[in-house]
């Protein structure tokens, strides 16, 4: 039988399990639109395109499956850049669906006509024109086999008008065949031997757990590995939920905004295992003073990522997931044969672990929490507060900026997909949108949104879609009525020369959501905060808590742009 | 230092932009690139000069790999790579001075395919430094314009950067026995990529 070209996208987004796409209709969509009603999937109409593709994201991020979403040709599918360019850095799984003009039509400046596989070439995994209706189904198949395997990436899709019309005989492929992307899954056994021998000749190791340890399902395994040879771990932004932050082995996040205490640790790490990381920017410093002593075990899916940043003494290509387990598999082996946890010359007595002197002197790097003074809110104590209300199960999904890196630092995650952020691109703007995304995809958990009055007004119109799907969505709003990591920057690298981040017209935020039907209140004194926190996360449905910050509050400890991670300033003083 | 490599690409719209975009993007300098269909006409075959060190060819491969529809990469080396490029050269050629050019481009084994009254054009063939060295004899003349193909290269031996499956079609084939492209396939595939 015979389906449109319209038809044949939705029974394959069926064909894919897929449950929920976030999009906007428009001209050269009409016809997907028309048909949508016919097929079994829930459609989020977004307030732009962009808060589509960012809550596609947040799902895809706090799911594991692959987001979907759709968007009309031209402004529409231009719209979806940010965000793409986002799941792209980060390595989010996605599918966008965009509209095109009529194939007789490309080329000719028609009207809303972009070139959005040009456009996407260097941010998407891969893209697709679709020329003919009877490639949909192949084409769609493939998409969500490339975005969902190997390095998870965002595919973009371009449908033309008269291939979305047109017909074709639908059956869907049951694989794909696809010469040119063959992911390696299994590391090479020579070189999990080595990182295995490695780790445990290893005085001084230490583990940075990445993105991919998420992305791959390894947090299990990771955690064994590390408690078989007692290593400390710290992770990235990314990584942050991989490993337990209240384990005794954690050492917190490393680079720019990390604790003293991981970046100390990595500083002087005789073995480093770094897994599913791509020793970014913001991790590593410049990267002649990063990690000097270590042997570097890299294992990473993506054989680009090799040698890339940071050279690796020994890299293993393949799956986070079984390389850990190969590696932990050889480790216990050569502890059962007595072999490399004997007491070094000068090491610990027998009995304790290899590490124990080196554990010691990461304890001693520790630095107390400080503790909060004064009426006024202090971050980390709103962060802890509500992490503590909100409970272990629940997913807090951030913006960019100052709030981030205070709940990066100060909420404490225990699970792999718990902290949601945009971490490559630093999108001011993904939380919102984001937010309702994982909660869409996770309605079992609290979803907390932490973001900051800067980046809660890059995608305020997502208001409309929290409202109108009724998304049960917790939203804590830091307001230092000034773009507060940009003032920082000012404040430290810049003379105190304060510039364009201050915004006189402020909205009342409270007003704001009341506006959207959406109840909120405004807490200025700590007494306040547990209340307010109290009320919101108690009663069904979204709801805003604007916590006012002071303005001259700051991100500590940290590392100067340009310096290595151990010069790092810790506070105020 | 000047790489060389092969790279065996499916024929899809686009495929050299996404190319061209990555060594844009990633700061890659290519020098030369030259397209052509190979035996298979599915596949076309792209060699392409570029300057870089060590860490830039390993990414260079590495990028190029990630590419969905790029088959294979292969790294040539100068002392196991055949390299040649070809080159037409229009020269002012007046009276006597023709004389001398034949002369040159003789000498050359280069040919002469037009000849005026007051210019030639040479047809010359061969690695990149029988082409400059040429050229830069023909300069002396008044060179009026310069089309070169870029250059096209090959391991010696019976190594072949091939797709797998195609190389043990091609072992124990004479070269008699592989089918013949299709004459005008190359144009047109570089023609649809350049549109693309």
């Amino acid at each position: 039988m015979k389906v449109t070209g319209a038809q044949a996208l939705f029974k394959s987004l069926l064909e894919e399990g897929v449950e929920v796409i976030f999009g906007y209709p428009g001209g050269q969509v009409l016809t997907i639109y028309d048909a949508l009603p016919q097929f079994p999937l829930r459609h989020i109409l977004v307030r732009h395109e962009q808060g589509a593709v960012h809550a596609a994201d947040g799902y895809a991020r706090a799911t594991g499956k692959v987001g979907v979403c759709l968007a009309t040709s031209g402004p529409g599918a231009t719209n979806l850049v940010t965000g793409l360019a986002t799941a792209y850095m980060d390595s989010t799984p996605l599918v966008a669906i965009t509209g095109q003009v009529p194939t007789p039509a490309l080329g000719r400046d028609a009207f809303q006509e972009a070139d959005l596989t040009g456009i996407t070439m260097p941010i998407t995994k891969h893209n697709y024109l679709v020329k003919d209706p009877a490639d949909l189904p192949r084409v769609i198949k493939e998409a969500f086999h490339i975005a969902s395997t190997g390095r998870p990436g965002p595919v973009l899709i371009d449908i033309p008008k008269d291939v979305q019309v047109g017909k074709l005989s639908f059956k869907y492929p049951d694989a794909v065949d696809l010469p040119g992307y063959r992911p390696t899954y299994n590391g090479h056994p020579a070189q999990i031997d080595q990182a295995a021998k490695a780790l445990m000749e290893a005085s001084q190791p230490a583990i940075i757990c990445g993105g991919g340890v998420i992305a791959s399902g390894a947090t299990t395994v990771l955690r064994e590995l590390a408690e078989t040879l007692r290593i400390p771990v710290a992770c990235t932004l990314l990584g942050l939920g991989g490993f337990p932050a209240d384990h005794p082995l954690f050492l917190g996040m490393l680079g720019m905004h990390g604790t003293f205490q991981a970046n100390r640790a990595i500083h002087r790490a005789d073995v480093l295992l770094a897994v599913g990381t791509r020793f970014a920017d913001r991790v590593t410093g410049p990267t002649d003073h990063f990690a000097p002593q270590a042997r570097i075990i890299h294992v990473d899916i993506d054989p680009a990522e090799i040698g890339k940043n940071v050279e690796a003494a020994i890299p293993v290509v393949g799956d986070a997931g079984r390389i850990l387990s190969g590696i932990l598999k050889k480790v216990t082996a050569g502890q059962a044969a007595g072999g490399a946890n004997g007491s070094a010359p000068g090491g610990p007595a027998a009995g304790e672990p290899r590490t124990a002197l080196w554990l010691a002197q990461i304890e001693a790097w520790r630095r107390p929490a400080p503790v909060a003074k004064g009426s006024g809110l202090n971050p980390a104590e709103i962060l802890q507060t509500a992490a503590g209300m909100a409970g272990k199960d629940a997913i807090v999904v951030t913006d960019v900026g100052q709030h981030q890196m205070w709940a990066a630092q100060h909420w404490p995650l225990s699970r792999p997909r718990s902290f949601l952020s945009s971490g490559g691109l630093g999108t001011m703007g993904f939380g919102l949108p984001a937010a309702i995304g994982a909660k869409v995809g996770r309605p079992d958990a609290p979803v907390v949104l932490v973001t900051g009055d800067g980046s809660f007004q890059m995608n305020i119109q997502e208001l409309g879609t929290l409202s109108a799907e009724n998304v049960d969505l917790k939203m804590v709003l830091f307001n230092n009525g000034s773009l507060g990591m940009v003032r920082q920057w000012q404040e430290l690298f810049y003379g105190g020369r304060l510039s364009q981040v201050t915004m006189s017209h402020w909205p009342d935020f409270v007003q704001l959501v009341k506006a959207y039907g959406i109840p909120g209140q405004r807490v200025e004194r700590r007494a306040d905060l547990k209340p307010a926190l109290d009320d919101a996360l108690s009663m069904p449905g979204p709801i805003l808590v604007e916590c006012v910050i002071d303005p001259s509050e700051k991100v500590y400890p940290m590392v100067p742009p340009g310096n290595p991670v151990t010069d790092m300033i810790m506070g105020p003083d | 230092m000047r790489q060389v490599i092969a790279v065996l690409v499916q024929n899809t719209p686009g495929v050299l932009a996404r190319i061209a975009g990555l060594f844009a993007r990633r700061g890659f300098n290519i020098e030369s690139l030259a397209v052509g269909v190979t035996e298979d006409p599915t596949i076309s075959r792209m060699t392409i000069t570029y300057e870089g060190d060590a860490r830039v060819q390993e990414q260079v491969s590495k990028q190029l790999n990630k590419l969905i529809d790029i088959r294979k990469v292969s790294d040539l080396s100068p002392p196991a790579m055949l390299a040649r490029e070809l080159a037409m050269i229009k020269v002012h050629a007046e009276g006597a001075r023709r004389e001398q050019i034949v002369q040159l481009v003789n000498l050359f084994r280069a040919k002469v395919i037009d000849v005026n009254r007051r210019s030639v054009v040479v047809e010359v063939s061969g690695d990149r430094d029988k082409v400059d060295a040429l050229l830069a004899l023909l300069r002396e003349f008044g060179v009026m314009e310069v089309a070169r193909t870029g250059q096209i290269a090959m391991e010696r031996g019976t190594n072949v950067t091939a797709l797998p499956g195609r190389r043990e079609a091609v072992n124990g084939l004479s070269a008699r026995d592989l089918p013949m492209p299709e004459p005008t396939a190359g144009l047109t595939t570089l023609k649809r990529g350049i549109q693309q």
